[in-house]
């Protein structure tokens, strides 16, 4: 049963991953991509993982995508722009794609199998467990990421400024 | 306690295809928005693999960094968008065939 459910999920975040690549239309690519992390978030609940899901879910899919769509309707890009240029680059650059997963999976095939079945922790991922860790070993990094979306707050804002001379 | 039925082995499997295909996205593609997308996808294979052998160890920190790499992702994306903003509005076009100022 679960390993269905991972067969599932797999076959639709690998073929949704495609269709981001391949889609002419970048709205499309942009509800592919949100299928994608949802198949994605389908593999956090498959790992017990519900802090992330529920976060993963509410960051990508309702924040970063919104602002990808935004983008896109507000710079009007919901047409194909493809250069009809030489196919080399892109003919190069997917062998060279082609040649990295192959590498990627040679190493994986080398590595020894682990045990088939393994008992885990279901509360390791819950949002207790996990703020108790977050709160106490990586409290410095959790301070340091808040002034992280400060500049990254203003920095976008003064990016995204006409110019800085009239107000 | 539950037990899981897939190895580690399938999650690094999966991993590296998405990994793979987000790589191939930024090299054929010529649209910034398109070539992003590619690297959310990256990140999101690198995140997936990260909470598989947190699971797969019995340790709650790799959880952790998939939630501090889920935040730089989003400052990320944020400053991103507004850099392609603004070459939009100086080059009109979202091309990377277009940024050749510092070409020979």
């Amino acid at each position: 049963m679960d390993q269905l459910v991972f067969l599932i999920l797999s076959i639709i975040s690998i073929g949704a991953a495609l269709a981001v690549i391949f889609s002419k239309n970048p709205v499309y690519s942009v509800l592919f991509l949100i299928l994608t992390f949802f198949s994605i978030a389908g593999h956090y609940v498959l790992l017990n993982a519900q802090f992330l899901f529920i976060v993963h879910i509410i960051v990508y899919a309702g924040a970063i995508m919104v602002l990808f769509l935004f983008v896109i309707m507000l710079l009007n890009l919901n047409k194909t722009s493809e250069t009809g240029k030489t196919m080399l680059p892109k003919i190069a650059g997917a062998i060279s794609g082609g040649l990295l997963l192959i590498v990627l999976l040679g190493a994986v095939k080398g590595l020894n199998q682990s045990e088939a079945s393994q008992a885990i922790n279901a509360d390791m991922g819950s949002v207790k467990n996990l703020g108790k860790i977050l709160f106490s070993e990586y409290l410095l990094p959790f301070e340091v990421s808040s002034a992280l979306f400060l500049s990254a707050m203003i920095g976008a804002v003064m990016l995204g400024k006409k110019n800085l001379k009239d107000h | 306690m539950q037990v899981l039925s897939n190895t580690v082995n399938n999650y690094l499997v999966l991993a590296s295809i998405l990994f793979a295909i987000g790589v191939m996205g930024v090299l054929v593609r010529r649209n910034i928005i398109i070539i992003f997308m590619s690297i959310e996808l990256m990140l999101n294979a690198i995140n997936l693999l990260l909470v598989a052998f947190s699971v797969f160890h019995n340790d709650a920190s790799g959880q952790v960094f998939v939630f501090f790499i889920m935040a730089v992702a989003a400052a990320e994306v944020t400053v991103g968008l507004a850099i392609l903003v603004m070459i939009y509005r100086n080059t009109g076009s979202v091309d990377i065939n277009s940024l050749n100022k510092l070409k020979w």
